[in-house]
């Protein structure tokens, strides 16, 4: 159920992705993930791949959990897969009524679908080897250069390490009322849909009143302990960047400038285009 | 009818590094009319144990039978088996959503799908066993005291008629005086409406005074199954997994290591009053 959504869950090991500073594994899911749109041939997500799986195998966190987050996204995938199918321009192949599968749309739907995959599965890595506290105090100290716009990052990296804090809290409040509800005769699974929702009702009320409360508490114990707003808090383990980090940036930066230029080498497509054709044709 | 759990074991997060065993081969008969009390360390599993009677939790091992029938079976309705045993969950004030008390009372029925007449008669009587104010059945339900909610909460799963009245905790975070009365209410319910009743419980005295038979939990398995004068006799191995005994076999205990005739066998303060009282009129 909602337990199987993989990010926002960290899995507890000791390796050296999990030791990195967050500020390295977050610009390295950006770079990853716009890497991933400007290739033009496979051999660019070849080269991705072999470096996904390798930084997979560093991790030390099992294959298992990071494919369960793609549970999550199985309809998204499979309606991106069928629009491009179905709908990208070209040189038909098949025919059913009014659409077409296209040579184009094939090629198209397997694309996207790479990308997708890789894009959970490289965002889900850094959630499962970066604990939700240091994900925020890597925000906050990343995204530091926005105060000069009047952008408030301390508190809202606040803001976000409290939320991602009650995700677990809330889930199992769920969880508590619906069992209660359950005991009284609740039925959450029957009926259509207006029923279902309707069903809902005597959970998320008492949940709502719940997470006020809490958080009503939570405003007060803060202020009993002087916070007053994010600017000029200092931290207790403030982030400072390793030889590791050093390292690792340069590895990333190797990997993108290498594969973004193999996947998009003219000769290289033109290779694979050649190749791809011939197989349709024959 | 009676429950029956056949050598059931409950594990949580199977298969993972954080599993626990929270049950580990129960077995326990609990036929109608006893009053039960469920007693053990925290996390000895007694939430757990709880929520297998009335088929909120299934075991991952062995069996639970009401009337004869598995609950684990696919045709076995569970919706009706918890309108049978009726379970008040720890803190069960946070179940309430209703605009008013009488309304969210009404929840159980309706969902067992009585006419709105029955279920408002329904409402009613169990408002009234609960001894819920009368001039507050319409009140807002956030605007009662810890108490108060409490009792609407019972009363909500009351209103279902159950025959098993399955009770976590009830008394947790209440002042003395509220304890009490829940537990008389309880009580009363016991002998008058005749209601076999489980409470789970923290208190040693609570137990005592009220229950006929005690089943202590440790570490997930059934440690002991008596009556609590038999269960309170065992006062070393009760330590050893962090509970006690009453406090009244407890002071009997040392007044007799002090060399006094009292009867070490006392749960309740007037069994240990009268025994002492004995005792010193027997010394003049
Ligand atoms: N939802 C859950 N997921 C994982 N483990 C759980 C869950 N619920 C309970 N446990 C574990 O199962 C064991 C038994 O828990 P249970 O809640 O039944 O104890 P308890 O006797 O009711 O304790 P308490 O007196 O504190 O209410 C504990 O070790 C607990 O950590
Ligand atoms: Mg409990």
């Amino acid at each position: 159920m909602i337990r199987d959504i993989t990010i926002g869950q960290y899995y507890q090991t000791d390796s050296v992705m999990h030791r990195l500073d967050p500020r390295v594994k977050l610009l390295g899911t950006l770079l990853f993930i716009v890497a991933l749109f400007m290739y033009k041939n496979p051999a660019g997500y070849i080269i991705a791949i072999v470096f996904l799986f390798s930084v997979i195998k560093l991790s030390g966190v099992p294959v298992k959990f990071i494919t369960r987050g793609l549970k999550g996204i199985l309809m998204i995938l499979m309606i991106t897969v069928l629009i491009n199918l179905f709908l990208t321009p070209g040189t038909a192949i098949v025919t059913l009524g009014k659409v077409s599968i296209t040579y184009e749309g094939v090629g198209m739907a397997f694309t996207m679908m790479l990308r997708l995959i890789m894009l959970i599965m490289g965002s889900s890595i850094v959630t499962l080897t970066t604990t939700p506290n240091n994900l925020t105090d890597g925000l906050e100290k990343g995204l530091g250069f926005l105060k000069v716009f009047h952008v408030p990052v301390g508190d809202v990296a606040m803001m976000m390490s409290i939320a991602l804090r009650f995700i677990p809290i809330l889930m199992e409040e769920t969880d508590r009322i619906m069992k209660a509800q359950l005991a009284r005769g609740a039925d959450f699974e029957s009926g259509n849909l207006v029923k279902k929702a309707k069903s809902l009702v005597p959970v998320l009320v008492p949940l709502f009143v719940s997470a006020f409360r809490r958080a009503g508490d939570l405003a007060m114990a803060m202020e009993a302990r002087c916070y007053r707003g994010g600017d000029g808090r200092t931290k207790m383990k403030p982030l400072i960047y390793k030889r590791r980090d050093i390292i690792a940036y340069i590895i990333l930066f190797l990997f993108v400038i290498v594969s973004v230029w193999v996947g998009r080498w003219s000769v290289i497509s033109g290779f694979f285009n050649d190749l791809y054709l011939r197989f349709l044709l024959n | 009818m009676p429950l029956i759990l056949d050598h059931v074991s409950q594990i949580y997060n199977e298969g993972t590094k954080e599993s626990v065993r929270a049950l580990d081969d129960v077995s326990l008969i609990i036929p109608e009319g006893q009053f039960i009390g469920i007693i053990g360390h925290t996390g000895s599993g007694k939430s757990t144990l709880v929520q297998h009677l009335n088929g909120l939790m299934l075991p991952k091992k062995g069996s639970v039978f009401y009337n004869g029938k598995d609950i684990s079976d696919k045709d076995f309705s569970r919706k009706e088996l918890r309108q049978h045993v009726g379970l008040v969950f720890q803190y069960p004030e946070h179940q309430l959503f209703e605009t008013d008390v009488f309304a969210d009372v009404c929840f159980g029925p309706k969902n067992m799908g009585l006419s709105k007449k029955e279920t408002e008669l329904a409402a009613f009587e169990a408002l009234r066993m609960v001894h819920f104010p009368e001039d507050l059945y319409y009140a807002s339900v956030f605007e009662l005291s810890g108490g108060q909610k409490r009792r609407a909460a019972i009363a909500g799963v009351l209103a279902m008629k159950p025959d098993f009245l399955v009770l976590d905790e009830p008394t947790a975070g209440l002042d003395p005086v509220g304890r009490l009365e829940i537990l008389g209410m309880v009580s009363e319910l016991h002998k008058k409406s005749g209601l076999t009743i489980i409470l789970v419980s923290h208190s040693m005295e609570d137990v005592a005074t009220y229950v006929e038979r005690v089943i202590v939990m440790d570490r997930g398995r059934v440690a002991y199954d008596d009556t609590p004068r038999e269960v309170f006799s065992h006062a070393e191995e009760l330590k050893e997994m962090g509970l006690g005994v009453p406090e009244s076999t407890e002071i009997a205990a040392m007044l007799r290591a002090r060399g006094f005739d009292v009867d070490p066998k006392v749960i309740t303060e007037k069994e240990a009053a009268d025994s002492i009282y004995a005792a010193l009129k027997a010394r003049r």
